[in-house]
Protein backbone atom coordinates (compact mmCIF):
# COMPACT_ATOMS: atom_id res chain seq x y z
CA UNK A 1 0.00 0.00 0.00
CA UNK A 2 1.23 3.67 -0.89
CA UNK A 3 2.05 5.63 2.10
CA UNK A 4 -0.65 7.96 2.56
CA UNK A 5 1.21 10.86 3.50
CA UNK A 6 4.70 12.33 2.52
CA UNK A 7 5.55 12.45 6.29
CA UNK A 8 7.93 9.76 7.02
CA UNK A 9 9.67 8.71 10.70
CA UNK A 10 12.15 6.39 10.93
CA UNK A 11 12.08 4.50 13.84
CA UNK A 12 15.35 2.74 15.19
CA UNK A 13 15.32 0.77 18.05
CA UNK A 14 18.82 0.91 19.81
CA UNK A 15 19.73 -1.43 21.79
CA UNK A 16 19.99 -1.29 25.72
CA UNK A 17 23.40 -0.19 27.06
CA UNK A 18 24.76 -1.87 30.10
CA UNK A 19 22.98 0.68 32.42
CA UNK A 20 19.68 0.17 31.19
CA UNK A 21 20.02 -3.39 31.10
CA UNK A 22 20.76 -3.44 34.95
CA UNK A 23 16.88 -1.77 35.18
CA UNK A 24 17.86 -1.22 39.01
CA UNK A 25 18.88 2.96 38.11
CA UNK A 26 15.44 3.25 36.63
CA UNK A 27 13.17 1.27 38.89
CA UNK A 28 15.17 3.27 41.65
CA UNK A 29 14.32 6.44 39.47
CA UNK A 30 10.34 5.45 38.95
CA UNK A 31 10.05 4.14 42.63
CA UNK A 32 11.20 8.32 43.79
CA UNK A 33 8.92 9.54 41.84
CA UNK A 34 5.90 6.99 43.03
CA UNK A 35 7.19 7.57 46.28
CA UNK A 36 7.06 11.44 46.04
CA UNK A 37 3.23 11.12 45.18
CA UNK A 38 2.69 9.73 48.50
CA UNK A 39 3.43 13.18 50.29
CA UNK A 40 1.04 14.86 47.65
CA UNK A 41 -2.83 16.26 48.12
CA UNK A 42 -5.14 13.93 46.84
CA UNK A 43 -7.26 14.90 44.20
CA UNK A 44 -10.32 13.12 45.30
CA UNK A 45 -13.50 14.74 46.15
CA UNK A 46 -15.98 12.92 48.61
CA UNK A 47 -19.09 13.58 46.93
CA UNK A 48 -21.99 13.44 49.07
CA UNK A 49 -20.00 14.97 51.80
CA UNK A 50 -17.93 17.82 49.63
CA UNK A 51 -18.94 19.02 46.24
CA UNK A 52 -17.35 20.72 43.37
CA UNK A 53 -17.65 24.22 43.15
CA UNK A 54 -20.06 25.12 39.89
CA UNK A 55 -18.97 27.33 37.85
CA UNK A 56 -21.01 30.88 37.77
CA UNK A 57 -22.89 29.76 34.22
CA UNK A 58 -23.82 26.29 35.46
CA UNK A 59 -27.60 25.62 34.17
CA UNK A 60 -28.86 22.95 36.90
CA UNK A 61 -32.29 22.32 37.89
CA UNK A 62 -34.97 24.44 36.40
CA UNK A 63 -36.80 26.60 38.95
CA UNK A 64 -40.04 28.91 38.49
CA UNK A 65 -39.43 32.46 39.93
CA UNK A 66 -41.76 34.31 42.12
CA UNK A 67 -41.70 38.29 42.47
CA UNK A 68 -41.04 39.81 44.59
CA UNK A 69 -44.51 40.60 46.28
CA UNK A 70 -44.28 36.18 46.41
CA UNK A 71 -46.30 36.00 43.02
CA UNK A 72 -45.53 33.21 40.39
CA UNK A 73 -43.95 35.62 37.38
CA UNK A 74 -45.24 32.84 34.61
CA UNK A 75 -47.53 33.66 32.01
CA UNK A 76 -48.25 30.06 30.37
CA UNK A 77 -47.39 32.08 27.12
CA UNK A 78 -45.62 28.76 26.05
CA UNK A 79 -42.55 30.63 24.46
CA UNK A 80 -40.68 28.28 26.47
CA UNK A 81 -41.67 24.99 25.66
CA UNK A 82 -41.63 26.46 21.96
CA UNK A 83 -37.81 27.24 22.02
CA UNK A 84 -36.99 23.72 24.11
CA UNK A 85 -35.13 22.11 21.63
CA UNK A 86 -35.98 18.72 23.23
CA UNK A 87 -39.92 18.98 23.87
CA UNK A 88 -39.11 19.03 27.35
CA UNK A 89 -41.82 21.46 28.55
CA UNK A 90 -45.11 21.20 28.56
CA UNK A 91 -47.96 23.38 30.02
CA UNK A 92 -52.00 24.08 30.63
CA UNK A 93 -53.20 27.64 30.68
CA UNK A 94 -55.53 29.04 33.22
CA UNK A 95 -57.29 32.43 33.74
CA UNK A 96 -56.58 33.87 37.08
CA UNK A 97 -59.96 34.35 39.01
CA UNK A 98 -60.27 37.52 41.50
CA UNK A 99 -58.92 36.14 44.57
CA UNK A 100 -55.80 34.16 43.32
CA UNK A 101 -54.42 38.29 42.83
CA UNK A 102 -52.16 37.10 45.17
CA UNK A 103 -50.64 34.16 43.63
CA UNK A 104 -50.54 35.12 40.24
CA UNK A 105 -48.94 38.12 39.16
CA UNK A 106 -50.62 38.12 35.05
CA UNK A 107 -53.97 37.30 34.41
CA UNK A 108 -53.35 34.02 32.64
CA UNK A 109 -51.07 31.12 34.75
CA UNK A 110 -49.61 27.82 33.95
CA UNK A 111 -52.07 25.43 35.69
CA UNK A 112 -49.53 22.68 35.19
CA UNK A 113 -45.85 22.99 33.98
CA UNK A 114 -44.13 20.05 33.64
CA UNK A 115 -40.33 19.51 32.23
CA UNK A 116 -39.28 15.94 31.83
CA UNK A 117 -35.76 15.88 33.25
CA UNK A 118 -35.21 13.01 31.01
CA UNK A 119 -35.61 15.01 27.95
CA UNK A 120 -34.24 18.27 28.99
CA UNK A 121 -30.78 19.32 27.50
CA UNK A 122 -30.15 21.84 29.89
CA UNK A 123 -29.17 24.04 27.16
CA UNK A 124 -31.11 27.04 28.64
CA UNK A 125 -33.26 28.41 25.78
CA UNK A 126 -36.57 28.51 28.00
CA UNK A 127 -34.58 30.77 30.27
CA UNK A 128 -33.51 33.29 27.37
CA UNK A 129 -37.33 32.88 25.40
CA UNK A 130 -39.02 33.78 28.48
CA UNK A 131 -40.18 37.13 28.75
CA UNK A 132 -41.13 37.13 32.46
CA UNK A 133 -37.99 36.29 33.27
CA UNK A 134 -39.81 33.28 35.02
CA UNK A 135 -37.30 30.65 34.32
CA UNK A 136 -33.94 29.73 35.30
CA UNK A 137 -31.62 27.19 35.45
CA UNK A 138 -29.92 28.27 38.33
CA UNK A 139 -30.54 24.44 40.48
CA UNK A 140 -28.25 22.15 41.59
CA UNK A 141 -27.81 18.87 39.70
CA UNK A 142 -31.00 16.97 39.19
CA UNK A 143 -30.90 13.50 41.15
CA UNK A 144 -31.22 10.41 40.12
CA UNK A 145 -34.12 8.26 40.06
CA UNK A 146 -35.60 4.49 39.26
CA UNK A 147 -38.85 4.93 37.29
CA UNK A 148 -39.53 7.39 34.35
CA UNK A 149 -42.61 8.84 35.49
CA UNK A 150 -40.58 10.18 37.98
CA UNK A 151 -38.22 12.60 36.36
CA UNK A 152 -41.41 14.53 34.92
CA UNK A 153 -41.44 17.35 37.29
CA UNK A 154 -44.28 19.85 38.14
CA UNK A 155 -44.84 22.75 40.15
CA UNK A 156 -44.54 21.09 42.85
CA UNK A 157 -40.55 20.69 42.05
CA UNK A 158 -40.25 23.45 40.38
CA UNK A 159 -42.05 26.73 41.99
CA UNK A 160 -39.57 28.50 44.25
CA UNK A 161 -40.67 28.24 47.96
CA UNK A 162 -42.80 31.10 48.54
CA UNK A 163 -40.97 34.37 50.41
CA UNK A 164 -41.37 34.46 54.27
CA UNK A 165 -43.11 37.13 55.37
CA UNK A 166 -41.53 39.23 58.10
CA UNK B 1 7.76 -34.59 75.73
CA UNK B 2 5.72 -33.21 78.84
CA UNK B 3 2.51 -31.61 78.08
CA UNK B 4 3.32 -27.74 78.87
CA UNK B 5 5.61 -28.33 76.11
CA UNK B 6 2.49 -29.48 73.89
CA UNK B 7 0.27 -26.53 74.92
CA UNK B 8 3.23 -23.88 74.57
CA UNK B 9 3.79 -24.66 70.92
CA UNK B 10 -0.26 -25.06 70.24
CA UNK B 11 -0.68 -21.59 71.86
CA UNK B 12 2.38 -20.20 69.58
CA UNK B 13 0.98 -21.95 66.65
CA UNK B 14 -2.26 -20.28 67.09
CA UNK B 15 -1.07 -16.97 67.60
CA UNK B 16 0.57 -17.15 64.55
CA UNK B 17 -1.90 -18.64 62.06
CA UNK B 18 -3.85 -15.83 63.19
CA UNK B 19 -1.42 -13.36 63.07
CA UNK B 20 -0.13 -14.21 59.56
CA UNK B 21 -4.50 -14.63 58.52
CA UNK B 22 -4.95 -11.14 59.76
CA UNK B 23 -1.86 -9.56 58.31
CA UNK B 24 -3.00 -11.16 54.67
CA UNK B 25 -6.10 -9.95 55.13
CA UNK B 26 -5.20 -6.42 56.18
CA UNK B 27 -2.68 -6.89 53.36
CA UNK B 28 -5.58 -6.42 51.11
CA UNK B 29 -6.77 -3.12 52.77
CA UNK B 30 -3.23 -1.46 52.73
CA UNK B 31 -2.60 -2.93 48.78
CA UNK B 32 -5.71 -0.67 47.88
CA UNK B 33 -4.50 2.23 50.26
CA UNK B 34 -1.40 2.08 49.07
CA UNK B 35 -2.09 2.07 45.68
CA UNK B 36 -4.53 5.05 46.02
CA UNK B 37 -1.85 7.17 47.88
CA UNK B 38 0.50 6.82 45.16
CA UNK B 39 -2.14 7.72 42.93
CA UNK B 40 -3.08 10.73 44.42
CA UNK B 41 -6.36 9.11 45.56
CA UNK B 42 -8.28 8.05 48.72
CA UNK B 43 -8.65 4.39 48.73
CA UNK B 44 -11.36 2.28 50.29
CA UNK B 45 -12.70 4.75 53.80
CA UNK B 46 -16.32 3.79 53.65
CA UNK B 47 -16.64 0.96 55.62
CA UNK B 48 -15.95 2.07 59.55
CA UNK B 49 -13.03 4.42 60.48
CA UNK B 50 -10.36 5.05 57.51
CA UNK B 51 -12.48 1.97 55.67
CA UNK B 52 -10.59 -0.48 58.34
CA UNK B 53 -13.30 -2.50 58.03
CA UNK B 54 -13.52 -3.06 54.35
CA UNK B 55 -11.17 -6.56 54.66
CA UNK B 56 -14.40 -8.11 56.90
CA UNK B 57 -17.10 -6.82 53.89
CA UNK B 58 -15.02 -8.33 51.34
CA UNK B 59 -14.52 -11.31 52.26
CA UNK B 60 -18.46 -11.62 53.77
CA UNK B 61 -18.79 -11.17 49.68
CA UNK B 62 -16.72 -13.99 48.67
CA UNK B 63 -18.38 -16.04 51.27
CA UNK B 64 -22.08 -14.61 49.69
CA UNK B 65 -21.02 -15.02 46.07
CA UNK B 66 -22.50 -18.47 44.25
CA UNK B 67 -19.96 -21.34 44.15
CA UNK B 68 -19.50 -22.88 40.62
CA UNK B 69 -18.18 -25.69 40.31
CA UNK B 70 -17.61 -26.25 36.26
CA UNK B 71 -19.54 -29.90 35.35
CA UNK B 72 -16.25 -31.23 33.02
CA UNK B 73 -13.57 -30.00 35.90
CA UNK B 74 -12.15 -32.94 38.00
CA UNK B 75 -13.47 -31.85 41.11
CA UNK B 76 -12.11 -33.52 43.39
CA UNK B 77 -8.71 -31.54 42.44
CA UNK B 78 -10.27 -28.36 41.92
CA UNK B 79 -11.42 -28.55 45.73
CA UNK B 80 -7.75 -29.37 46.59
CA UNK B 81 -6.31 -26.40 44.36
CA UNK B 82 -7.09 -23.50 47.05
CA UNK B 83 -6.76 -24.98 49.91
CA UNK B 84 -3.57 -27.28 49.13
CA UNK B 85 -2.34 -22.89 47.90
CA UNK B 86 -3.62 -22.14 51.27
CA UNK B 87 -1.66 -24.79 53.45
CA UNK B 88 1.61 -24.33 51.27
CA UNK B 89 1.36 -20.33 52.25
CA UNK B 90 0.81 -20.90 56.22
CA UNK B 91 3.20 -23.53 57.22
CA UNK B 92 6.33 -21.52 55.54
CA UNK B 93 5.81 -19.72 58.78
CA UNK B 94 6.63 -22.59 61.28
CA UNK B 95 10.42 -21.99 61.08
CA UNK B 96 10.73 -18.26 61.59
CA UNK B 97 12.20 -17.11 64.67
CA UNK B 98 9.48 -14.31 66.09
CA UNK B 99 11.54 -13.60 68.91
CA UNK B 100 14.30 -14.61 71.06
CA UNK B 101 13.56 -16.54 73.78
CA UNK B 102 10.98 -15.63 76.88
CA UNK B 103 11.90 -16.46 80.17
CA UNK B 104 8.73 -16.96 82.44
CA UNK B 105 10.00 -18.01 85.68
CA UNK B 106 12.04 -20.84 84.83
CA UNK B 107 10.86 -21.35 81.77
CA UNK B 108 12.28 -21.11 78.38
CA UNK B 109 9.44 -20.06 75.97
CA UNK B 110 11.44 -19.99 72.29
CA UNK B 111 9.44 -17.32 69.89
CA UNK B 112 9.90 -19.89 67.24
CA UNK B 113 7.70 -23.22 66.46
CA UNK B 114 10.64 -25.46 65.33
CA UNK B 115 14.15 -24.78 65.40
CA UNK B 116 15.37 -27.21 62.06
CA UNK B 117 18.30 -27.30 61.53
CA UNK B 118 17.88 -27.14 57.82
CA UNK B 119 15.32 -24.27 58.27
CA UNK B 120 16.45 -22.56 55.06
CA UNK B 121 15.84 -25.69 53.10
CA UNK B 122 12.51 -26.12 54.52
CA UNK B 123 11.31 -22.67 53.17
CA UNK B 124 12.72 -23.57 50.09
CA UNK B 125 10.76 -27.29 49.77
CA UNK B 126 7.59 -24.86 51.07
CA UNK B 127 7.76 -22.22 48.69
CA UNK B 128 8.22 -24.75 45.55
CA UNK B 129 5.21 -26.80 47.19
CA UNK B 130 3.54 -23.02 46.66
CA UNK B 131 3.01 -23.56 43.05
CA UNK B 132 1.29 -26.88 43.06
CA UNK B 133 -1.73 -25.38 44.39
CA UNK B 134 -2.12 -23.10 41.65
CA UNK B 135 -1.07 -26.00 39.19
CA UNK B 136 -3.89 -28.20 40.79
CA UNK B 137 -6.28 -25.54 40.47
CA UNK B 138 -5.45 -24.56 36.66
CA UNK B 139 -5.57 -27.82 35.49
CA UNK B 140 -8.55 -29.06 37.10
CA UNK B 141 -10.79 -26.30 35.81
CA UNK B 142 -10.56 -27.68 32.63
CA UNK B 143 -10.16 -24.61 30.65
CA UNK B 144 -7.27 -23.57 28.20
CA UNK B 145 -6.65 -20.24 29.76
CA UNK B 146 -6.57 -21.58 33.08
CA UNK B 147 -3.84 -23.97 32.32
CA UNK B 148 -1.80 -21.56 30.33
CA UNK B 149 -1.46 -19.70 33.18
CA UNK B 150 -1.30 -22.60 35.84
CA UNK B 151 1.75 -23.45 33.18
CA UNK B 152 3.32 -20.12 32.97
CA UNK B 153 2.82 -19.46 37.09
CA UNK B 154 4.80 -23.13 37.47
CA UNK B 155 7.90 -22.56 34.57
CA UNK B 156 8.19 -18.89 35.98
CA UNK B 157 8.55 -20.81 39.65
CA UNK B 158 11.28 -23.35 38.84
CA UNK B 159 13.18 -20.75 36.64
CA UNK B 160 13.48 -18.24 39.91
CA UNK B 161 13.96 -20.65 41.71
CA UNK B 162 17.25 -21.68 40.61
CA UNK B 163 18.58 -17.95 40.94
CA UNK B 164 16.67 -17.98 44.80
CA UNK B 165 18.62 -20.77 45.68
CA UNK B 166 22.21 -20.11 44.83
CA UNK B 167 21.75 -16.70 46.17
CA UNK B 168 21.10 -18.76 49.33
CA UNK B 169 24.00 -20.67 49.03
CA UNK B 170 26.07 -17.70 48.60
CA UNK B 171 24.81 -16.91 51.91
CA UNK B 172 25.19 -19.84 53.34
CA UNK B 173 28.97 -19.68 52.70
CA UNK B 174 28.84 -16.75 55.26
CA UNK B 175 26.65 -17.86 57.82
CA UNK B 176 28.10 -21.44 58.08
CA UNK B 177 24.57 -22.63 58.99
CA UNK B 178 21.27 -23.72 57.71
CA UNK B 179 19.25 -22.99 60.98
CA UNK B 180 17.38 -19.83 60.82
CA UNK B 181 17.72 -19.50 64.73
CA UNK B 182 21.09 -19.40 64.03
CA UNK B 183 21.58 -17.49 61.11
CA UNK B 184 19.32 -14.51 63.38
CA UNK B 185 21.51 -14.88 66.24
CA UNK B 186 24.84 -14.35 64.27
CA UNK B 187 23.49 -10.78 63.04
CA UNK B 188 22.96 -9.67 66.75
CA UNK B 189 22.86 -5.71 66.69
CA UNK B 190 23.43 -4.18 63.46
CA UNK B 191 25.55 -7.05 61.64
CA UNK B 192 23.06 -7.63 59.38
CA UNK B 193 23.78 -10.29 56.65
CA UNK B 194 22.55 -7.23 53.52
CA UNK B 195 25.92 -5.76 54.67
CA UNK B 196 27.95 -9.21 53.69
CA UNK B 197 25.67 -9.97 50.65
CA UNK B 198 24.49 -6.87 48.94
CA UNK B 199 23.93 -8.56 45.44
CA UNK B 200 22.66 -11.90 46.79
CA UNK B 201 20.22 -9.64 48.63
CA UNK B 202 19.00 -8.12 45.58
CA UNK B 203 18.41 -11.43 43.55
CA UNK B 204 16.76 -12.46 46.59
CA UNK B 205 14.19 -9.99 46.51
CA UNK B 206 13.65 -10.30 42.65
CA UNK B 207 13.28 -13.48 42.95
CA UNK B 208 10.99 -13.54 46.07
CA UNK B 209 8.74 -11.08 43.64
CA UNK B 210 8.75 -14.20 40.99
CA UNK B 211 7.61 -16.51 43.06
CA UNK B 212 4.84 -15.08 44.83
CA UNK B 213 3.73 -13.77 41.81
CA UNK B 214 3.94 -10.06 42.12
CA UNK B 215 4.57 -6.89 39.81
CA UNK B 216 6.56 -6.73 37.68
CA UNK B 217 5.97 -10.53 37.53
CA UNK B 218 2.31 -11.13 37.81
CA UNK B 219 1.97 -13.13 34.68
CA UNK B 220 0.23 -15.94 35.56
CA UNK B 221 -2.68 -13.45 36.35
CA UNK B 222 -3.26 -11.27 33.34
CA UNK B 223 -7.18 -10.51 31.77
CA UNK B 224 -6.21 -9.52 28.55
CA UNK B 225 -4.47 -12.46 27.53
CA UNK B 226 -5.69 -15.09 29.82
CA UNK B 227 -9.59 -13.71 30.70
CA UNK B 228 -8.25 -14.01 34.09
CA UNK B 229 -5.76 -16.73 35.17
CA UNK B 230 -5.46 -20.27 36.63
CA UNK B 231 -8.25 -18.87 39.02
CA UNK B 232 -10.80 -17.73 36.11
CA UNK B 233 -13.29 -20.84 36.52
CA UNK B 234 -13.62 -19.99 40.88
CA UNK B 235 -15.74 -18.05 42.14
CA UNK B 236 -17.16 -17.65 45.89
CA UNK B 237 -14.32 -18.34 48.53
CA UNK B 238 -12.23 -20.51 46.52
CA UNK B 239 -11.28 -17.47 44.51
CA UNK B 240 -10.57 -15.93 47.93
CA UNK B 241 -8.15 -18.43 49.47
CA UNK B 242 -6.45 -18.28 46.25
CA UNK B 243 -6.13 -14.24 46.15
CA UNK B 244 -5.40 -15.07 50.17
CA UNK B 245 -2.99 -17.26 49.90
CA UNK B 246 -0.92 -14.67 47.53
CA UNK B 247 -0.94 -12.04 50.11
CA UNK B 248 0.09 -14.72 53.15
CA UNK B 249 3.28 -16.10 50.27
CA UNK B 250 3.88 -12.43 50.39
CA UNK B 251 3.82 -11.91 53.97
CA UNK B 252 6.18 -14.86 54.54
CA UNK B 253 8.67 -13.83 51.75
CA UNK B 254 8.84 -10.90 53.76
CA UNK B 255 9.67 -12.31 57.13
CA UNK B 256 12.27 -14.79 55.41
CA UNK B 257 13.88 -11.91 53.95
CA UNK B 258 13.81 -9.81 56.96
CA UNK B 259 15.30 -13.09 58.95
CA UNK B 260 17.63 -13.61 56.48
CA UNK B 261 19.39 -10.32 55.04
CA UNK B 262 17.27 -7.69 58.27
CA UNK B 263 18.65 -9.51 61.10
CA UNK B 264 15.19 -10.74 62.35
CA UNK B 265 14.60 -9.59 65.45
CA UNK B 266 17.72 -8.24 65.95
CA UNK B 267 18.30 -3.97 66.32
CA UNK B 268 20.94 -1.74 66.82
CA UNK B 269 20.91 -1.02 70.99
CA UNK B 270 19.13 -4.61 71.69
CA UNK B 271 21.59 -5.47 74.27
CA UNK B 272 20.56 -2.05 76.28
CA UNK B 273 17.26 -2.73 75.76
CA UNK B 274 17.11 -6.11 76.72
CA UNK B 275 19.11 -5.15 80.11
CA UNK B 276 16.64 -2.97 80.94
CA UNK B 277 13.51 -3.81 79.81
CA UNK B 278 13.30 -7.54 81.47
CA UNK B 279 12.91 -11.04 80.10
CA UNK B 280 9.43 -10.72 78.89
CA UNK B 281 9.38 -7.47 77.32
CA UNK B 282 12.64 -7.18 75.91
CA UNK B 283 12.34 -10.36 73.62
CA UNK B 284 9.06 -9.00 72.69
CA UNK B 285 10.44 -5.36 72.18
CA UNK B 286 12.64 -7.39 69.44
CA UNK B 287 9.35 -9.22 68.00
CA UNK B 288 7.70 -5.92 67.34
CA UNK B 289 10.71 -4.48 65.60
CA UNK B 290 10.96 -7.84 63.13
CA UNK B 291 7.48 -7.09 62.41
CA UNK B 292 8.17 -3.78 61.54
CA UNK B 293 10.44 -4.75 58.89
CA UNK B 294 7.97 -7.14 57.70
CA UNK B 295 5.97 -4.24 57.01
CA UNK B 296 8.87 -2.23 55.55
CA UNK B 297 8.84 -5.07 52.97
CA UNK B 298 5.16 -5.46 52.59
CA UNK B 299 4.87 -2.01 51.50
CA UNK B 300 7.81 -2.11 49.58
CA UNK B 301 6.26 -4.69 47.41
CA UNK B 302 3.00 -3.09 47.46
CA UNK B 303 5.47 0.28 46.14
CA UNK B 304 6.82 -1.78 43.20
CA UNK B 305 3.65 -3.12 42.04
CA UNK B 306 2.28 0.47 41.29
CA UNK B 307 5.57 1.41 40.10
CA UNK B 308 6.90 -0.66 37.59
CA UNK B 309 5.10 -2.04 34.23
CA UNK B 310 5.36 -5.74 34.07
CA UNK B 311 7.52 -8.20 31.91
CA UNK B 312 6.61 -9.53 28.80
CA UNK B 313 6.74 -13.59 29.40
CA UNK B 314 10.14 -13.51 27.15
CA UNK B 315 11.88 -11.18 28.73
CA UNK B 316 10.83 -12.77 32.46
CA UNK B 317 12.39 -15.75 31.19
CA UNK B 318 15.29 -13.43 29.45
CA UNK B 319 15.88 -11.95 33.09
CA UNK B 320 15.34 -15.29 35.20
CA UNK B 321 18.21 -17.40 33.08
CA UNK B 322 20.52 -15.05 31.38
CA UNK B 323 20.47 -12.37 33.61
CA UNK B 324 20.19 -13.32 37.61
CA UNK B 325 21.37 -17.10 37.30
CA UNK B 326 24.72 -16.28 36.01
CA UNK B 327 24.53 -13.35 38.79
CA UNK B 328 23.92 -15.43 41.42
CA UNK B 329 26.80 -17.91 40.22
CA UNK B 330 29.05 -15.03 40.14
CA UNK B 331 28.20 -14.13 43.96
CA UNK B 332 28.83 -17.56 45.25
CA UNK B 333 32.56 -17.91 43.28
CA UNK B 334 33.26 -13.70 44.75
CA UNK B 335 31.71 -14.67 47.93
CA UNK B 336 33.99 -17.75 48.17
CA UNK B 337 37.12 -16.38 47.34
CA UNK B 338 36.93 -13.54 49.65
CA UNK B 339 36.12 -15.79 52.40
CA UNK B 340 39.30 -17.95 51.34
CA UNK B 341 41.44 -14.88 51.58
CA UNK B 342 39.93 -13.57 54.66
CA UNK B 343 40.66 -17.19 56.41
CA UNK B 344 44.15 -17.68 55.02
CA UNK B 345 44.89 -14.12 56.37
Amino acid sequence: MEPLTSKKKVLEQKPLTFAERMYLPAIAKGLSITISHLFKKEATIRYPEEQREFSTNFRGMHSLKRDEEGRERCTACGLCALSCPAEAITMIAAERKTEEKALYREEKYAAVYEINMLRCIFCGLCEEACPKEAIYLDGPIVPSDYLRKDFIYGKDKLVEQPLVNK
Amino acid sequence: MDITFVIEKFILVTIIFAISLVIAMYSTYAERKVAAFLQDRLGPDRAGPFGMLQPLADGLKMFMKEEIIPTNSSKWLFMVGPGLAMLTACIGTAVIPWGSAITIGDRIVPLQVADINVGILYIFGVVSLGVYGVMIGGWASNNKYSLLSAIRAASQNISYEIAMGLSIIALLLVTNTMSLKEIVEQQHGWHWNVLYQPLGFIIFIVCSFAETNRAPFDLPECETELIGGYHTEYSSMKLGFYLFAEYINMFVSSAVMATLYFGGYNYPGMDWVLVHAGPVIGPLIGTVVFFMKIFTFIFFFMWVRWTIPRFRYDQLMHLGWKGLIPLAIANIIITGIVIAIIEKF
